[in-house]
């Protein structure tokens, strides 16, 4: 746990030097994804950098999601799926035999679409992870990180009378800040989110969004949106997909004031996707 | 300007009220379909119970009056002058424990050997003075076995010599019918099971009140039987039911739950794995009565196991019913939304952590409540039985599982098929009554620990 912590305060002072911020957290080098015979990702490089929030955005089936899944190795619960080329985590190819996939997910966490809560309750929800992999040995350690995660994911106030109550009896925007917070709660370095608010209403995705720029000082984020005011409020740099390629990819600012693709340019002034 | 505007909002009007025409013609068909299905579906169902509620009639009817049968509370002289026994044999010093059993098995001869049935007729001329010159009537008022339970108490207890013990003896099987109006009285006297006198006096002891109709234990506590027909109960096949649904539950059970959990979440999708999956289904369809044939050819002949023993029951109905456990597993395990899976796998769980975690808690329901229907229909099951020799007459409680037995079905249908009908109908009916009970236990259970163990999410 303490060298979690410390591990973490680490990379948040990291962000603040000039050097760091440009420290690379994941590459990927011509990967390519097959669902049976179907090229659905077309070689994409891509290089996630340490701390930074990346948004993903492009029309609906473009491959996305297809990459998002990639960057933790979920498409191996895919029947059928086959992932080629080199996807680096800190320079350790995520995909080479010798890498425990456990491991990999321990480090990399994943947010899905729909909020997935454990028919338990909100704390076994968020104790789940860090019991499995032994992040705490106590129960006091255990509260700890319970409350710490909730309180980090802007849940904590909301469910703090009630921690033994079903994680699955909350709204839906407080069943997504629980999974944010589950996910959380193993201190992943990289966090995948899959349309994180496209089932919440306004208010619950303002809170969200919030978390996200809050997470942004200790994890590095990766978030596949819809939402290009979403895009253009949460992230730094921003990559455009498109049928399967990655078209181009730049700071945020720059994708949605000059982007440098035509096609880019089409799909942000909305005249196609 | 203005009136094109008009004749547009006519024209447009007229157009709505047409459309609004064809679809409230439509709608009126479809409501006539949806009043038609339902009407079928509802007839449907109302068939059915009314079939199972003649059925529950029926056997209810026929069943329960064989639940009280008609016994005679006596009093019991154990005359030390009829039983003419030594003491019972103790340890002699010097004796082996072979010699001791030697002793005690020629004790029992001699016991064996004594006049019982007199007891029974000197109980009996209390009652009824006047038969005094014709005992042996007198007696067939008694079911014939009941003279060795008199011998059995004194097996048990030598003490009882000398002295006078209340008890119910069981009335004759036919008596029983007799009293409980299942003969006709006007048939002719030659084609009558029982003599004039003997009803004569079934009738006036029963006016008497001294045969009654009382709770019937021998239907439980005893086993089969041919010559004492009245004595006859059920103890037998249910302990051999219960053998078979106790191997079924340990066997059938833990492997059917096993392999359908590593097909579904472990085994890789190819060629073999289809092929398994079709063979489990197939095997699902095979009728019962082959799974008898395998039984006796494979358990039987091959690893020469006991014929009409419980084990190799216990094992036909445990391969029976395997795939039924199988496939039921698999759909309850199915059923799990992929949002719970993918849910555990992103915070690093393992795949055997997500299953055993996370999908098989949900899942327990629907597997026990498929587990426990395939074991009820193991326990209802005779074809493959009978093949297997469990039709065999047995007059003894298996005390294990390798011993002879039947089973509750397989006694049903040796009743239904004795000849002294007018009792084993009812006799027949009780048994069902017996078996019927066990299952909807069975089934109520299911439902219990489905409403249990259910979660929503
Ligand atoms: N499990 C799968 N099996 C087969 N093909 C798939 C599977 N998942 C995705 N695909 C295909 O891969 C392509 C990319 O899909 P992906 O889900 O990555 O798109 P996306 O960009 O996330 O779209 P959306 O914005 O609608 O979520 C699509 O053509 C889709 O049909
Ligand atoms: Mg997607």
């Amino acid at each position: 746990m303490e060298n979690n912590l410390q591990r973490s305060l680490a990379a948040a002072e990291g962000t603040v030097g000039v050097s760091a911020a440009a420290k690379i957290k994941m590459t990927a080098r011509d990967a390519r994804v097959f669902y049976g015979e179907k090229e659905a990702l077309h070689g994409v490089n891509l290089d996630i950098r340490e701390n930074e929030v990346l948004a993903f955005i492009g029309p609906s089936g473009c491959g996305k999601s297809t990459f998002l899944r990639c960057l933790n190795r979920m498409n191996d619960t895919i029947d059928g799926c086959r992932v080629t080329g080199k996807i680096e985590l800190d320079g350790e190819d995520i995909y080479d035999r010798s890498l425990d996939v456990v491991l990999l997910r321990a480090r990399v966490g994943m947010v899905f679409q729909k909020p997935n809560p454990f028919p338990k309750s909100i704390y076994d929800n968020i104790a789940y992870g860090p019991k499995l992999h032994g992040l705490a040995s106590t129960r006091a350690e255990l509260d700890e990180v319970v409350e710490r995660s909730l309180i980090r994911a802007g849940l904590w106030d909301e469910v703090k009378d009630r921690l033994d109550q079903p994680g699955t009896g909350l709204s839906g925007g407080q069943q997504q800040r629980l999974c944010i917070a589950r996910a959380v709660a193993v201190s992943p370095e990289v966090i995948l989110m899959d349309e994180p608010c496209s089932a919440l209403d306004p208010i619950a995705t303002a809170k969200v969004e919030q978390l996200i720029t809050e997470l942004a000082e200790n994890f590095t984020i990766v978030i596949v949106t819809h939402n290009m005011q979403q895009a253009a409020r949460v992230s730094n740099r921003t990559a455009f997909f498109h049928l399967g390629d990655l078209v181009e990819v730049d700071d945020t600012t720059h994708i949605f004031t000059s982007p440098k693709d035509k096609r880019t340019e089409d799909y942000i002034t909305g005249r196609f996707g | 300007m203005n009136t094109t505007n008009q004749t547009n909002l006519q024209d447009r009007e007229a157009a709505w009220a047409k459309q609004r025409r064809v679809v409230e013609q439509s709608l009126a068909r479809r409501h006539a379909a949806e009043r038609r299905f339902r009407g079928l579906g509802l007839s449907g169902v109302i068939f059915g119970l009314a079939m199972v509620a003649l059925l529950f009639v029926t056997i209810l009817a026929k069943g329960l009056p064989a639940f009280w049968q008609a016994t005679i509370p006596v009093e019991i002289y154990f005359d030390p002058q009829i039983i003419e026994v030594e003491q019972r044999p103790g340890l002699l010093p010097g004796e082996s424990a072979a010699q001791l059993r030697e002793r005690e098995m020629a004790w029992q001869t001699q016991l064996t050997m004594s006049n019982w049935n007199r007891l029974i007729e000197n109980a009996l001329l209390e009652f009824v003075p006047e038969a005094a010159d014709s005992r042996a009537e007198l007696r067939r008022l008694v079911t014939s076995g009941e003279r060795f339970r008199l011998r059995d108490m004194v097996v048990a207890d030598p003490s009882l010599i000398g002295k006078r013990v209340r008890l119910d003896l069981l009335a004759d099987a036919n008596i029983d019918v007799w009293l409980k109006g299942n003969i006709d009285r006007d048939l002719p006297d030659n084609q009558q099971q029982l003599s004039a006198k003997l009803r004569q006096w079934a009738d006036d002891l029963y006016a008497r009140d001294v045969i009654r109709m009382s709770f019937s234990t021998a239907l439980f506590a005893n086993t089969d039987s041919r010559s004492s027909l009245a004595s006859a109960g059920l103890a037998g096949a249910l302990a051999g039911s219960l053998y078979m649904m106790l191997i079924v539950i340990l066997l059938a059970v833990p492997v059917g739950v096993a392999s359908a959990i590593y097909l579904q979440e472990f085994a890789p999708r190819n060629k073999f794995t289809d092929l398994i999956e079709v063979n489990i289904n197939n095997l699902a369809a095979v009728p019962s009565i082959i799974f008898g044939l395998l039984g006796a050819a494979v358990f039987i002949n091959w690893f020469k196991m006991p014929l009409s023993a419980p084990i190799v029951g216990g094992l036909v109905l445990s391969l029976m019913t395997l795939p039924t456990v199988i496939i039921a597993t698999r759909s309850a395990l199915q059923a799990i939304p992929p949002s719970i899976r993918q849910a555990a796998l992103g915070i690093g769980a393992s795949k055997m952590q997500t299953i055993f975690h996370h999908v098989l808690p949900l899942a327990l329901p629907g597997i026990l409540t498929g587990a426990i229907i395939g074991v009820a229909q193991a326990i209802g099951e005779t074809a493959p039985l009978l093949l297997i020799g469990m039709s065999a007459f047995v007059a003894a409680v298996p005390a294990t599982p390798f011993d002879q037995s039947t089973a509750l079905p397989v006694q049903i249908y040796l009743w239904q098929g004795n000849e002294l009908r007018n009792f084993f109908e009812a006799r027949t009916s009780a048994a069902i009554i017996v078996l019927l009970s066990v299952m909807i236990t069975l089934n109520a259970f299911a439902i219990w620990l489905r409403k249990r163990f259910e979660k929503r999410w």
